[in-house]
């Protein structure tokens, strides 16, 4: 079957082509049937690249080792679950689920709003050459159709991939990466048809908004997975990769935020523009560090000849948008300006500069190894000091600013009504810090400081959710509850913002506690000695050995104690995988409602003649509440992405001249 | 390998047929042209965008002074430059709309 899926690709590079050709005829000639014809070839380039994913899924499924791609990744043994995941474990199929997720999302915004006039002439050829680009990588130089004579096994899978979370972790973080095309193609067919009104904005709001959530979410699953799994007892460790996934996640975030200051002012729309193709470039930036292996990552599985492919399309990509932008600069100026420095929309403005600014730093940093090998010939690289040190920089005053926006009001704030609406969260913040140094947590300044501004944040969240409960209360009427529903429905992206705030708020916290905060002790170990670690005793009792699916589990039995009262058994260990002939370390974590944190615990080494057993054990508070900020995050962001019927009748009303009868 | 062919070709009419259908629905209209928005239509978008924007910061301002965030000098300041800004671009629109009725009354 691998000929029915090299087969549904070719058609499906056909396909897009005919849309990027036609489609860019169509719009430049105005031809109504051509413009639809493109459409089709858009929507039809989804269905074929279905054929083709379901080809390799099913190949997958039934050990097809005659693809040399499911021989490369997946084994007899391997579950069915991670023969599945397998599909985007490895170059080829990650660049499938790519086009898979990118066809997806070009059809459905082509359906959706397939009634459009001007915009979606031109939408539609910048979707198709952004696909283009991926068929033709999987057609001509990384295909995961090639066959050969099959194999008696397969290699199996990288014993690190075999985690439930390699399931959600890498669909989410390409539902993000790609989801940034969408909004990339609205603004450049916006200029491209010279509509430098709203449109393209409210078009993609929820697009955007979306890509970000799901970006963020695969995120905060990835870390997760390392912290599970990896078992070096972190969960972010500033890794190339790492840092791909997060810099357009920080690009859109500024956009998300400089994009209701045009909504609001009509400002800011070169800067949005640079903003959203800064996303789209980087999110293609993010596929090249991890499929490419030019820079050292723990993602880069292997050295590939797709870097050079992917360095000239982002080259083509900045040049097209910055070209594209600096053509139509006459029709993106502004009209109105900021009024005072000390108003909503310089905070946001604040606010953008910040991000950007980590943004670029993290950008030097994943870059720095490449530009020291071209200039000095040998490569360098930047460690987590200097990640720390801009996070510090950059990342606490966007903390605070976090608090202070939604306190100052828009166009302009009199210093008599600052005072009056910062009263409370500055007394928050400072009953905060000065009892934080009181109880002996002012070792850490950035720790310190975080759980300060966090106080201000948090007080500034309450209030506004509280004043605003108030204020519709005295104009409608009703219960406190009935008031607050209200509120938040009235104004779903303000509020459902403000729960957002909540859960970066929460990460904050949860990052603060368990890295400045946290406690590690590392021992040699033989049965019945015990070690003692901020106030829990560990004692080590034996070892034991089982027989998993596909691997051998070796595991030290460690009983946990607290004022010699029993608190539970862990057991840390290691699994050693035959196929793959790799040893993986299995971490043992128990979670302690008291502190919200995890006492972590990672068999270093173990000797099994001896049975001696070198543990590094962890104690980390309040990890769990940087996990539950990831409901929060969801919750949040469903709120904002909830459709407001008033709202959507409106701009139907305003863009009806915009749309064709079906 | 024949069945991979054989539903490849089929996949491949299919697709052809979908990609020529608007072709095939209209193989010759009265009209191929694929409509733009005139400069009055975009101007119009223009001024409801500006209207829309204007009466959004008007709300805006209403619930900052209730909630305390405004002070009232700042209020009274600002209330009124939001409040022309609203009425000259409904007025325009409205202005629009009348020349718009004006024209197709003629035309009739």
């Amino acid at each position: 079957m691998a000929a029915l899926g090299r087969a549904a690709l070719l058609l499906s590079f056909g396909l897009v082509v005919y849309a990027l050709v036609a489609g860019s005829v169509a719009a430049w000639k105005r031809r109504r049937r051509l413009a639809a014809s493109a459409q089709n070839a858009l929507i039809a380039a989804f269905g074929t690249t279905v054929v083709a994913a379901a080809v390799l899924w099913t190949a997958l499924a039934r050990h097809d080792f005659s693809f040399v791609y499911v021989a490369q990744h997946t084994s007899r043994t391997l579950p069915l679950g991670y023969r599945l995941a397998a599909f985007w474990s490895g170059q080829e199929g990650s660049l499938l689920l790519w086009l898979l997720i990118l066809t997806g999302y070009s059809a459905l915004a082509v359906w959706l709003h397939r009634f459009t006039r001007d915009l979606m002439a031109w939408v539609v050829p910048v979707l198709a050459g952004v696909s283009t680009f991926f068929v033709f990588m999987l057609v001509f130089v990384s295909s995961p159709f090639m066959s050969a004579p099959a194999p008696a096994d397969g290699a199996g899978m990288v014993p690190s991939l075999q985690n439930p979370y390699m399931l959600a972790h890498p669909p989410m973080l390409y539902l993000g990466y790609v989801g940034l095309t969408i909004p990339f193609a609205f603004a450049m067919g916006a200029l491209l048809s010279r509509r430098t009104d709203e449109r393209w904005i409210v078009m993609t709001r929820r697009w955007t908004l979306a890509a970000w959530t799901f970006l963020g979410v695969g995120q905060l699953l990835g870390a997760h997975w390392a912290y599970v799994e990896i078992g070096w007892g972190g969960y972010y460790a500033w890794d190339p990769v790492e840092n791909a996934a997060l810099m357009p996640w920080l690009a859109a975030t500024a956009f998300l935020h400089s994009v209701m200051i045009q909504e609001k002012r009509g400002m800011l729309k070169v800067w949005n523009m640079v903003l959203v193709a800064l996303a789209f470039c980087l999110s293609i930036f993010g596929t090249f560090l991890t499929r490419s292996g030019v820079i050292s990552s723990i993602h880069s599985f292997s050295q590939s000849p797709l870097g050079a492919w992917f360095l000239g399309f982002i080259a083509i990509c900045v040049v097209f948008s910055v070209g594209l932008i600096y053509l139509r600069l006459p029709l993106l100026r502004s009209r109105t300006k900021l009024e005072s420095l000390v108003s909503r929309e310089a905070t946001f403005l604040y606010n953008n500069l910040l991000l950007v600014a980590l943004c670029l730093t993290i950008l030097w940093g994943v870059m720095y190894p490449l530009v020291t090998q071209a200039v000095r010939g040998e490569t360098r690289s930047v460690s987590k000091p200097y990640y720390d040190f801009f996070l510090h920089t950059f990342g606490l005053p966007l903390l605070l600013l976090m608090g202070i926006g939604p306190l100052v009001a828009w166009r302009r704030a009199s210093l008599r009504a600052l005072g009056r609406t910062f009263i409370v969260p500055a007394v928050a913040a400072v009953v905060t810090g000065v009892a934080l140094i009181v109880l002996g947590y002012g070792s850490s300044t950035p720790g310190l400081l975080a759980y300060t501004f966090g106080a201000f944040v948090a007080a500034s969240i309450v209030l506004e959710f509280v004043r605003g409960t108030r204020a519709r209360r005295s104009l409608s009427g009703g219960s406190w509850p009935g008031a607050l529903a209200e509120l938040v429905a009235r104004n779903r992206r303000r509020y459902g913002g403000y729960i957002v705030h909540a859960s970066i708020l929460m990460l904050a916290i949860g990052v603060a506690g368990s890295s400045a905060y946290q406690t590690v002790r590392e021992r040699g170990l033989r049965p019945g000695q015990s070690m003692e670690i901020a106030g829990y005793t560990l004692t080590y009792e034996r070892l034991q050995q089982r027989q998993e699916a596909n691997a051998i589990a070796t595991r030290a039995v460690v009983d946990v104690s607290r004022g010699g009262s029993h608190v539970t058994t862990l057991y840390p260990g290691k699994n050693s995988y035959p196929v793959e002939q790799q040893v993986s370390n299995e971490v043992s974590i128990y979670h302690d409602p008291r502190n919200l944190g995890d006492l972590f615990t990672i068999a270093d080494q173990i000797d099994p003649k001896s049975q001696t057993l070198f543990l590094k054990v962890l104690v980390k508070p309040l990890v769990n509440v940087l996990w539950a900020a990831g409901f929060v995050f969801v919750f949040g962001s469903l709120v904002t992405l909830w459709p407001d019927a008033v709202e959507q009748r409106r701009l139907a009303a305003r863009y009806a001249a915009d749309t064709v009868a079906a | 390998m024949t069945l991979a062919l054989a539903l490849a070709a089929v996949l491949a009419v299919a697709a052809v047929a979908f990609v020529a259908r608007p072709f095939l629905r209209e193989p010759a209209p009265a009209s191929d042209r694929l409509g733009e928005l005139s400069e009055l239509e975009r101007r119009r978008i223009e001024l409801e965008e500006e209207r829309d924007r204007a009466l959004a910061a008007l709300k805006e301002l209403e619930f900052d002074h209730r909630t305390g965030k405004i002070s009232d000098g700042d209020y009274r300041e600002l209330v009124g430059p939001l409040r022309r800004r609203a009425a000259e671009t409904l007025q325009a629109l409205e202005l629009r709309a009348g020349t718009g009725h004006e024209r197709i009354s003629s035309g009739r």
